[in-house]
């Protein structure tokens, strides 16, 4: 209201610029072209293809026919899904706890400029820039039992007397996993952190010196507020990112043992490209979709 | 300036729209050229992994030989379903597909293959091809595929293990508990160092245990589903016995520590190194053992007795969206035609698609092939609709029961094996 009531007051002022005006307008629509026909095209136009299959029985070959909402209601009746969708949230939180834990202590390391300082930055990002189903298939073959080489170190070394089975349980299955991911995305997450750390002024962090705060009240007081947006940032990235979780538990364990590891999007894939269900397939994408942005609004308004 | 960037940005979404369209335009026209093809065609095949040496050692020597060109692509066996059917959402399909023969039936359901009946008909061996393939190839009287690789599952041994774990070398199983007996012999002759183990299977793989355990129900006389393939019946006695045996070799830990976590990739990489004393595996793997290595091929038996084999190995047909039906169908027909039966199939080794060819000049010279070309009549290939997402599937059902009979809970069995039925009928 206030914008328009000065652009109009400055169009009043100047005579007749509203050609101009519109000329900005249109120059404007131009700059947001590109990016607009992007988001269109691999975006919107998918969407509504989505949406669209969601409400179809949709064969691989030939005319889909009309069926909502059929698609939405036998969800309830996939034990498969409704056991993804626990293991996902458990996957997530633990996830995020971990993550965020892990990155935060590499980016308090790494703050401080000190000689040699940037090794160990490039070290701790390093597993970033391995694609994931690599790093997937990495794992599975240093943690493979008959020619993974971790087996025999633990052994020499004294720490184990057989070979661990890193992914024959459920549980062991879902901490290598993790320990996978924390590899593969500490250096990324520390990454972000340290961008936060570093817009910290250091005027803050004297003044709370001399007044006498200790580390730990340096650390709870003045850092962790103020990290607080940088923080919030990492958290919908880690939390959208496992929610979403699929090359990790496609590549390493395989939905196993006995689908203890089947996350959400892998049983959306098994309905598409195993049971060639792709009406099926695309309302739990528009469910997942939904839940998604209905958990990303609440966590920006309760982090902000 | 600004207005110049402007104009710039507009010119480029422009620019990249018109390529786009003419893309998806000129995508459309190559694929084509009508079915009247005009000179040398180049067609395209897609195989998966499984079956890789045989499908190329086929289109080496049909290149060699024809004006007409066949491009493989070769897909990772556990990737090639969805690949197949993201391909074809997408009308994106090769002009001919090659796919594991108990896939068959749902891919002709759903269309994805070209009725070929007047041509099958009208070959002179059409009587020939065999049975099993061509049985699950067929819908409500249409012929969609021919056979293209026939995988049989046996027993192998290894002769020298044998000989220093004190068996007779010439001497295979002759049922399920003569097998356990000498795997078990293997395991505490050999075993000791952990480099040798009696046998091996894929314990965390749904299509290694139909591939593996089946045959020694059926050898016994026993069904593992109805004939319709809608009802499952692997809790009926001929299939828990055979579980037993093998829960047994693992508990004893006669079976290699990793069987509980194979997922099937490797699966079959562990006998040629020598370290496993008996145990199934794909017909299609005896021409790629090394050379040096003295092996035994035994049918599998039931508990008791028997003979029977699972015949498996990949059916190949025309797609259904193919511009190139003539081109593709002078490939297949090629395949299955004297030359590429006798002088590339059969002499290496492999199992014929042909029945009448069985008796030919390669064959003979080893009495392991005659022994597998003569199990093509007795073994069987399951027919069920939804053969894929019951069994093969890693999340499906019979991969949990599987694992449970041999590995877990007995008590959880009969609601699983209600659950595979549940996946049939779906």
């Amino acid at each position: 209201m206030t914008l328009t009531m000065t652009r109009s007051g400055r169009r009043a002022a100047h005579g007749a610029p509203s050609a101009r005006w519109r000329s900005r307008r249109i120059q404007g629509w131009l700059y947001a072209a590109p990016t607009a026909v992007i988001v269109g095209v691999l975006f919107l136009a998918p969407l509504v293809l989505v949406v669209w299959m969601s409400l179809n029985r949709w064969p691989l070959l030939g005319a889909p026919a009309f069926n909502a909402p059929d698609n939405y209601t036998k969800i309830a009746d996939n034990p498969l899904f409704v056991d993804a969708v626990l293991f996902t949230l458990k996957y997530t939180a633990l996830t995020t706890v971990l993550l965020s834990a892990v990155a935060l202590g590499l980016a308090l390391l790494v703050q401080d400029r000190r000689p040699g300082i940037g090794f160990f930055r490039t070290a701790f990002f390093l597993p970033g820039a391995v694609g994931f189903a690599a790093a997937g298939l990495l794992f599975y073959g240093m943690l493979n039992n008959d020619f993974g080489p971790i087996d025999p170190m633990l052994q020499a070394i004294g720490l184990t007397s057989e070979p661990v089975k890193w992914i024959g349980t459920p549980n062991m299955a879902l901490f290598s996993t993790i320990t996978l991911v924390i590899w593969r995305f500490a250096g990324f997450n520390m990454l972000i952190l340290l961008t936060g750390l570093q817009a910290i002024p250091t005027e803050v962090y004297e003044a709370a010196r001399s007044d006498g705060a200790n580390r730990l009240q340096i650390f709870t007081r003045i850092t962790l507020p103020l990290l607080r947006p940088t923080l919030a940032l990492m958290l919908i990235l880690s939390v959208t990112g496992s929610l979403l979780a699929f090359d990790q538990f496609f590549v390493f364990t395989n939905g196993g043992p006995d689908n203890s590891t089947v996350s959400m999007v892998m049983v959306v894939y098994r309905d598409a490209f195993f049971r060639f269900d792709l009406g099926g397939a695309a309302a739990l994408s528009v469910v997942l979709l939904v839940a998604l942005v209905g958990l990303n609004t609440f966590m920006m308004r309760r982090l902000r | 300036m600004r207005r110049r960037l402007a104009g710039i940005s507009l010119l480029g979404v422009l620019a990249l729209t018109a390529a786009a369209c003419g893309n998806s335009g000129n995508g459309g026209d190559s694929g084509g050229g009508g079915t009247q093809e005009a000179g040398p065609v180049t067609i395209t095949m897609w195989t998966r992994a499984a079956t890789q040496t045989q499908s190329e050692r086929l289109v080496q020597q049909y290149n060699k030989t024809h004006k007409n060109q066949v491009k493989l692509t070769v897909i990772p066996t556990d990737n090639y379903q969805p690949r197949i059917a993201a391909a074809a959402g997408a009308k994106q399909l090769p002009d001919v597909f090659a796919a594991d023969v108990i896939f068959v039936p749902n891919y002709t359901s759903q269309g994805l293959f070209l009725d070929i009946t007047d041509r099958v008909t009208a070959l002179p061996y059409k009587d020939k091809l065999a049975p099993s393939h061509i049985k699950l190839g067929t819908l409500d009287g249409r012929m969609y595929t021919l056979p293209h690789t026939l995988d049989l599952s046996v027993w192998f041994w290894n002769k020298d293990l044998y000989e220093k774990a004190g068996l007779d070398p010439e001497q295979g199983p002759k049922s399920l508990k003569e097998f356990a007996q000498q795997a078990t012999a293997v395991q505490e002759k050999l075993g000791a160092d952990g480099k040798v183990h009696g046998t091996f299977f894929g314990g965390n793989c749904g299509g290694c245990y139909v591939f593996t355990f089946w045959p020694s129900v059926w050898a016994a006389g026993g069904q593992v589903m109805n004939a319709e393939g809608t009802q499952s019946l692997n809790d009926q006695p001929a299939m828990t016995e055979v579980f037993k045996i093998w829960r047994e070799l693992y508990e004893k830990k006669v079976t290699g520590p990793t069987a509980k976590e194979e997922q099937g990739p490797t699966w079959t990489g562990f006998f040629p190194k020598g370290e496993i004393g008996v145990m199934p595996m794909p017909s299609t793997t005896l021409g790629l053992m090394p050379k040096e290595m003295k092996i035994g091929v035994a049918p599998i038996a039931g508990p008791d007795g028997g003979e029977s084999t699972f015949v498996g190995g990949d059916s190949i047909g025309i797609s259904s969206t193919t511009k190139n039906a003539d081109a593709a169908w002078e490939f297949l027909s090629w395949t299955v035609g004297d030359e590429a039966q006798v002088e590339v199939m059969a002499k290496n080794k492999d199992v014929l698609a042909r029945t009448d060819l069985a008796g030919n000049k390669y064959s003979s010279e080893d009495p392991r092939v005659v022994l597998i070309n003569s199990l093509v009549a007795k073994g069987q290939t399951p027919y069920a609709l939804r053969f894929g997402q019951t069994f093969n599937d890693p999340q499906g059902p019979w991969l949990r029961y599987a694992r449970e009979a041999v590995f877990g809970d007995a008590s959880k069995l009969g609601q699983l094996n209600a659950e595979i039925t549940k996946s049939l009928q779906q």
